[in-house]
């Protein structure tokens, strides 16, 4: 299996901070990929093509084919079209977009303005996770290095094509992840998601067509125009193209950003981290706080792509690996995530504003010894009223770890329920690990 | 009744949207607003609107709706830590609760000589450096043990 890093080569951590500039990307090799495409005259079509070979999937959580995307912007549309990135990353276990932004951002424009040159669009916007500042604050330095360069703005490289990007901050919602929320939000409105169809490949930014894709996939695009779209899903496995960068966080000696081939099995990546910080492994969430929890023992026999998650029953999602060892009181973790999801939902759809309060004040009161014997059958029938019935995909996302922490480690759950206390005892529950939710912030069961 | 420098910056913000869609500078131009006025009183927002041609409740439900607008006076330095679970695996929940101890208030409320705001955030996107937290909606500190919440206490003090 290949090595390659083709995300964060030659990017140190320690160093990373200064090595962003322009000219460094340049001394990589950065933005060759569209010199290549400018004075070759590739035709779009061509470059839609390649990203269709690699089999690049959405690198934000949907892992949607990013090619197939491209290839939905209406060809005879008269009028101006949009590039938009979603770099709203605030899935909790989530920060590979960081990591990318803050070590090389230019990789990121040279990937949008590459889309833009495949779909016609002339503008794009990224939208960037308004909690971490200094991203924003970097993308618009690294927008200002491009377009001095001449690489955006008018006739770029002496071409005929143009291509304007500017930066867009978050405020603090995560539901503007949600790509039309995203795009609400960009129009300066709450960022309740839209219904779909129709979808932004039709109905976009200000209701032109849209090609919107997480930071990583935009970042992928300049290698493989470079390299094919054969070698990149060479580097990965067949229908999961590439590497992936995966958020480490939790109870590993090294939590941080690794970038991976596609297909790498977990126990790799598991050691890459230097292993367990502490106790043994207990339950990994693989694709950030919406995918399901998966018990050690499933999780240890995952390759970390698409198709193999899927088949252990969680997601890869945005390859956000959230490891807990046996410290952790299972229905506390899930008390937490709840929570988020209760704050988070945007109150448009019902079943999601008020299961998402459901589901939290259920799992609530089975964490502080209040449990009823038919709390399982309820928080099911409050998951099955959720799943499928709202307009974007925070309701499932609240649902799912619902659904398999009670389903994988239901005993902690009935244990709670009968013996009014922790299965895990507190003097096991580590000092500093120890999960919490505000109980002033609680409404009543 | 923002000053001139804080209407620049927005003119600044409005250029990068199409000439017909000043609104999408409305998150900029509230952030900014608040960056000079310390929170976002509603004659704030209805400035921010009309200097936007948008209705000033249009303005307000933005403002309402993400949650690092303060719509109420906070202290002269906001704390936001973050407790969500992969923090919470790393010491964010010891984070939070050694500041309560420290300032003496609970999430949500200030303390009694104005300096701290304390908040509990969700998500900040960085849990590969937990325990984090926000100052003020800009600094963001990583690695937050008690030792660095002290020196980063006596810091903002001084």
């Amino acid at each position: 299996m290949s090595t390659q890093q083709i995300l964060l080569a030659g990017l140190d951590p320690n160093t990373g901070d200064q090595t962003w500039h322009l000219a460094d990307y340049v001394k990589r090799g950065g933005y060759a990929a569209l010199k290549k495409i400018l004075s070759e005259n590739i035709p779009p079509e061509n470059v839609i093509n390649e990203v269709k070979k690699s089999a690049l999937r959405g690198r934000g959580g949907a892992g949607f084919p990013a090619g197939l995307k491209w290839g939905f912007i209406p060809k005879a549309y008269q009028g101006p079209r949009y590039i938009c990135c979603n770099t709203d990353e605030g899935e909790p276990g989530t920060f590979k977009d960081r990591d990318l932004m803050r070590f090389n951002p230019h990789q990121v424009i040279e990937g949008m303005i590459i889309a833009g040159y495949a779909v016609g669009s002339e503008r794009g916007y990224n939208y960037i996770h308004g909690e971490v500042w200094s991203l924003y604050k970097r993308f618009e330095e690294a927008l200002d290095e491009a377009r001095a360069a001449g690489l955006l703005g008018q006739k770029i490289l002496g071409s005929n094509f143009n291509f304007e990007l500017f930066a867009h901050h978050g405020y603090g919602a995560y539901v503007c992840g949600e790509e039309t929320g995203l795009l609400e939000s960009i129009e300066g409105k709450k960022g309740q998601p839209r219904y779909k169809p129709p979808f932004p490949a039709n109905y976009g930014l200000y209701g032109r067509p849209t090609v919107i894709n997480n930071t990583e996939t935009f970042a992928a695009v300049p290698w493989i125009i470079i390299n094919g779209g054969e070698k990149y899903l060479e580097l990965g496995k067949p229908n999961n193209g590439g590497t992936k960068l995966f958020s480490v966080s939790g109870h590993v000696v090294k939590p941080g950003v690794y970038e991976v081939p596609m297909g790498t099995p977990f126990p790799v990546l598991l050691e890459m981290c230097g292993g367990m910080r502490n106790g043994k492994l207990k339950a990994v969430i693989p694709g950030g706080s919406s995918a399901p929890v998966l018990p050690a023992d499933i999780m240890m026999d995952c390759t970390l792509d698409y198709d193999s998650i899927a088949k252990a029953g969680s997601m890869l999602g945005s390859g956000a690996v959230i490891v807990m060892d046996e410290s952790v009181c299972m229905v506390k973790a899930l008390e937490r995530l709840s929570y988020f999801y209760f704050e988070e939902s945007c109150g448009q759809c019902t079943p999601c504003r008020e299961g998402t309060g459901w589901l939290y004040r259920v799992v609530h009161r089975i964490e502080h010894g209040l449990g009823k014997p038919e709390d399982l059958d309820l928080l099911n029938s409050v998951t099955d009223n959720i799943m499928g019935r709202t307009i974007c995909a925070l309701g499932d996302a609240a649902a799912l770890p619902v659904r398999s922490f009670t389903k994988h480690f239901k005993s902690e759950f009935e244990y709670h329920i009968e013996n009014k206390k922790c299965l895990v005892p507190p003097e096991v529950q580590r000092e500093g690990s120890r999960i919490y939710v505000t109980p002033n912030r609680v409404p009543s069961c | 009744m923002l000053s001139q420098e804080t209407l620049k910056k927005i003119d600044r913000e409005i250029a990068k949207y199409p000439a017909d869609q000043k609104q999408s500078a409305v998150m900029a131009a509230l952030a900014l607003a608040q960056e000079e006025k310390g929170w976002l009183a509603q004659e704030t927002i209805a400035c921010v609107a009309e200097y936007l041609g948008m209705a000033p409740m249009a303005a307000y439900e933005v403002a309402t709706f993400y949650n690092m607008y303060d719509l109420a006076p906070v202290g002269k330095y906001k704390l936001t830590v973050c407790t969500n679970l992969p923090c919470a695996l790393s010491g964010g929940v010891h984070v939070a609760d050694y500041l309560k101890q420290k300032l003496g208030v609970d999430f949500n409320e200030t303390t009694a000589d104005g300096m701290f705001t304390l908040k509990e955030g969700e998500c900040l996107g960085v849990c590969g450096d937990a325990p984090v937290m926000l100052v003020n909606n800009r600094r963001l500190c990583s690695y937050m043990a008690t030792e660095e919440i002290d020196k980063l206490l006596a810091e903002l003090k001084s």
